[in-house]
């Protein structure tokens, strides 16, 4: 029998990670591994930790003064929540995609150069041409290469959203989160970022959260199933969704409960 | 059968909503005939001696005669010290009080002091800074002493106008911004402050008009000078402030309606400038 | 419960496939009883009978796919309705192999068996042990069940091997056993296909339990 993730690279391994806000338990000992140029789907009823578990990853969670984490997540060998590690240098290097698509009120070319111009010093030539490679990427050029000075506000949700990704691509990371990325969305333009999603994940490691079933069947590799802050089964996502182990799993998946 | 006639009442709904609708618009037009009164009254009386020498003439003969370019000047350069130095320090404080300090004490007493400054009579914030500009740090009456008076008078507002401006900008961005790898000062000056400058820029404005009105406070700050200012350090005499000395002092009452017409335009001028820059972001942010 | 529509509908598909079960094993019994009574009339009620299978049968497909199409079931439902459409295949088989059976003995008549019928017999009563069987482990999602129940069909095919050695045997003696020696081969061919089909349901059974692929005969 071959061993689940056998042939995988572990992008980001978290051990025993356990999570308040005050003294409410979000998470319980989230033992996992996400493997490299995969995508990961988290699904879950809501309030059972996938986006708290998704925003430990690149450290949101540290805007949020209560919250308390322990445990170790290792990206690579480096301790995420280790004492010298730069948040700047992390969050550059894992990329997050929201709920609700949030361009900055700024022209479409703007948005795309936020990051590399806080990041490094490009001349115009080189910053042109990430921006085009980084709309490229994210499946927007065609749409947007002749209106580059409009504000991104006048776009579309899904292509605010396609946006948005382009947005974190620039920056160059090797993972990107999304969190429900498609929930603010209609269907065909969620058809676009799942299709995106596939394309993108021949470079970067995808780790998406999601509440819709279907997507994180159609989209991921892999799915964990979370339930009351903690993580009741990892696997392949056809296997989950197909002959999942958990009982609870099947149930959620079932529609059982949830 | 269902009854939808509502036979059994005594008035209609529709009666009742016409009688609602017909008191609401008695009361908008008994405000705005208020208004229109006040302003009108002002502006019969005062706009005989409004030309181009009353506006661009130094005072003479204590203010009966010449114009009030003096007063003019004296009032746009308080307002100018105010804003340079209020500004600053209400933006500034308002992004500690929502983005950097957390809830405790030291932050309570910071919020309840801007309270309680914009509850001071302006007469109170007038005599402290005769105490404390004009004699303790011996900066004498002049444009800097009653500039740095008036700042406390606006310094409320801007605070408050601009903490609400910052509390506009959503979660979202500042996530966004945040998840990109900047730092929090880099959101704050890339994202926070260009998306709440229409609301900071309004609250700034509507400040500035109070600012301008304002007599109490720079009676004893800005001195009464009717000669021109040539340092900061000089005194001079406001407009509000000029008027009420045509009037108090029985120099002459078309010369003080004069003044009052050009306050007014004043204060016009400025909420127009406000509405104006709000539409001009709006359209920008679009 | 959060779709409890949706459920519902699951556990009237299951119903379904009970009481076409339970049709398809009476027409079996019958075409048995018919064959040995040499009642024609009743033969003939058989192959009228299985239009109500071919409804059922036809109803379950329909109700399969609208629930594929509008409830995306998965894990769990989804194997229960994949297994359902399966054994809905495999019990309309047996239906119609029954319907065979009964017109054969329409065909035979008041011709008189070169043999007194037992094995034949048994086996319909083995095929209907193993439906029953089926059903059962179907209702209650019992997958070992599935597995004792699949191990009958090896008694069939014992028994099937008996009835072709025998009745070749006849043959060999007295060419005018023929015609009756084939038709009862037919009949005991199409028992025995039937005992494959349950086999089949069985396997469904086993996949629709534990998600596992089987092969049970």
């Amino acid at each position: 029998m071959i061993k689940l993730l056998e042939n995988e690279t572990i992008e980001i391994e978290s051990i025993d990670i356990n999570l308040w806000y005050d003294d409410v338990q979000a998470l319980k000992d989230i033992s996992i591994k996400l493997p490299k140029n995969k995508v990961t789907a988290i699904i879950g009823p809501s309030g059972c930790g996938k986006s708290t578990f998704l925003r430990c990853i690149n450290r949101m969670n540290d805007l949020i003064k209560t919250c308390r984490v322990t445990g170790e997540l290792l990206c690579g060998s480096t301790d995420i929540y280790g004492k010298d590690i730069d948040v700047i240098t992390l969050r550059k290097k894992i990329g997050m995609v929201f709920q609700k698509p949030n361009p900055f009120p700024m022209s479409i070319y703007d948005n795309i150069a936020y990051g590399p111009r806080i990041h490094n010093n490009l001349n115009k030539n080189k910053l042109n041409d990430l921006v085009e490679e980084s709309l490229r990427s994210a499946a927007l050029w065609d749409e947007v290469k002749d209106k580059l000075n409009k504000s991104a506000l006048s776009l579309s949700g899904g292509q605010q959203q396609r946006l948005c990704i382009a947005r974190t691509l620039a920056v160059k990371p090797e993972v990107i989160l999304f969190d429900e990325p498609c929930s603010a969305l209609d269907p065909i333009s969620t058809t676009r970022i799942e299709d995106l999603i596939g394309k993108l994940k021949k470079d970067y490691t995808i780790i998406i959260v999601t509440h819709n079933m279907q997507q994180a069947a159609r989209a991921s590799d892999y799915t964990a199933f979370f339930l009351l802050g903690e993580m009741i089964e990892f696997g392949k996502t056809k296997i989950i969704f197909e002959k999942p182990k958990q009982k609870s799993t099947e149930d959620y998946i079932t529609g059982r409960f949830g | 059968m269902i009854n939808i006639a509502g036979h059994h009442r005594i008035l209609s709904h529709d009666t009742i909503n016409k009688i609602a609708t017909l008191i609401l618009w008695a009361s908008a037009v008994i405000t705005i005939s208020f208004l229109v009164y006040i302003i009108g009254y002002i502006i019969i009386r005062g706009i005989g001696v409004i030309n181009i020498s009353f506006l661009l003439d130094s005072p003479r003969m204590s203010g009966a005669e010449g114009g009030i370019f003096n007063a003019i000047v004296g009032t746009l350069c308080l307002v100018a010290i105010a804003l340079i130095t209020a500004v600053p320090i209400g933006v500034g404080a308002a992004i500690f009080l929502i983005e950097y300090a957390t809830d405790n004490p030291v932050t309570r007493v910071i919020t309840f002091g801007v309270e309680c400054l914009a509850g001071i009579p302006s007469i109170v914030i007038g005599l402290f800074g005769y105490a404390f500009f004009v004699v303790y740090l011996g900066l004498g009456f002049s444009i800097l002493s009653g500039g740095l008076s008036l700042m406390f008078m606006i310094l409320p507002w801007t605070v408050r106008a601009s903490e609400e401006a910052i509390k506009t900008v959503s979660m979202e961005l500042k996530e966004g911004s945040l998840a990109l790898g900047a730092t929090k000062w880099q959101t704050i000056v890339q994202i926070v402050i260009p998306g709440a400058l229409p609301g900071i820029t309004t609250g700034v404005i509507l400040g500035t008009g109070k600012a301008i009105g304002e007599t109490a406070v720079i009676m004893y700050t800005a001195g009464s000078s009717l000669l021109l200012p040539h340092s900061i350090f000089d005194p001079v005499r406001a407009l509000p402030y000029h008027l009420y000395i045509l009037v108090s002092e029985g120099i002459s009452e078309d010369m003080a309606y004069g003044s009052a017409v050009v306050l007014l335009v004043m204060i016009l001028i400025i909420n127009l400038m406000a509405i104006g820059i709000q539409k001009m972001c709006n359209k920008r942010m679009k | 419960m959060v779709r409890d529509k949706y459920h519902n509908q699951l556990i009237q598909l299951q119903e379904k496939i009970s009481s076409l079960s339970e049709l398809v094993k009476n027409a079996i019994k019958e075409s048995i009883i018919s064959l040995q009574d040499h009642n024609v009339e009743q033969a003939v009620d058989v192959i009228k009978d299985d239009i109500k299978i071919d409804e059922i049968s036809t109803q379950i497909e329909i109700d399969c796919m609208r629930l594929l199409a509008l409830q995306q079931p998965l894990a769990r439902d989804l194997r229960l309705i994949v297994a359902i459409i399966k054994i809905n295949i495999d019990l309309e088989r047996t239906g119609d192999l029954a319907v065979a059976i009964a017109k054969v003995t329409v065909a035979i008549d008041n011709e008189i068996h070169i043999k007194p019928l037992v094995d034949i017999p048994r086996m319909a009563t083995v095929v209907c042990k193993m439906i029953d069987g089926a059903q059962r482990a179907f209702c209650e999602s019992d997958s070992d069940l599935a597995y004792d129940i699949a191990i009958f069909d090896n008694e069939v095919d014992a028994l099937y091997n008996q009835v072709w050695r025998e009745i070749m045997t006849l043959m060999i003696e007295n060419p005018h056993n023929i015609r009756n020696a084939s038709q009862l081969t037919l009949i005991a061919r199409n028992l025995e296909r039937m005992g494959d089909h349950v086999s089949n349901m069985c396997e469904s059974i086993v996949y629709m339990v534990t998600g596992k692929r089987v092969k049970l005969n």
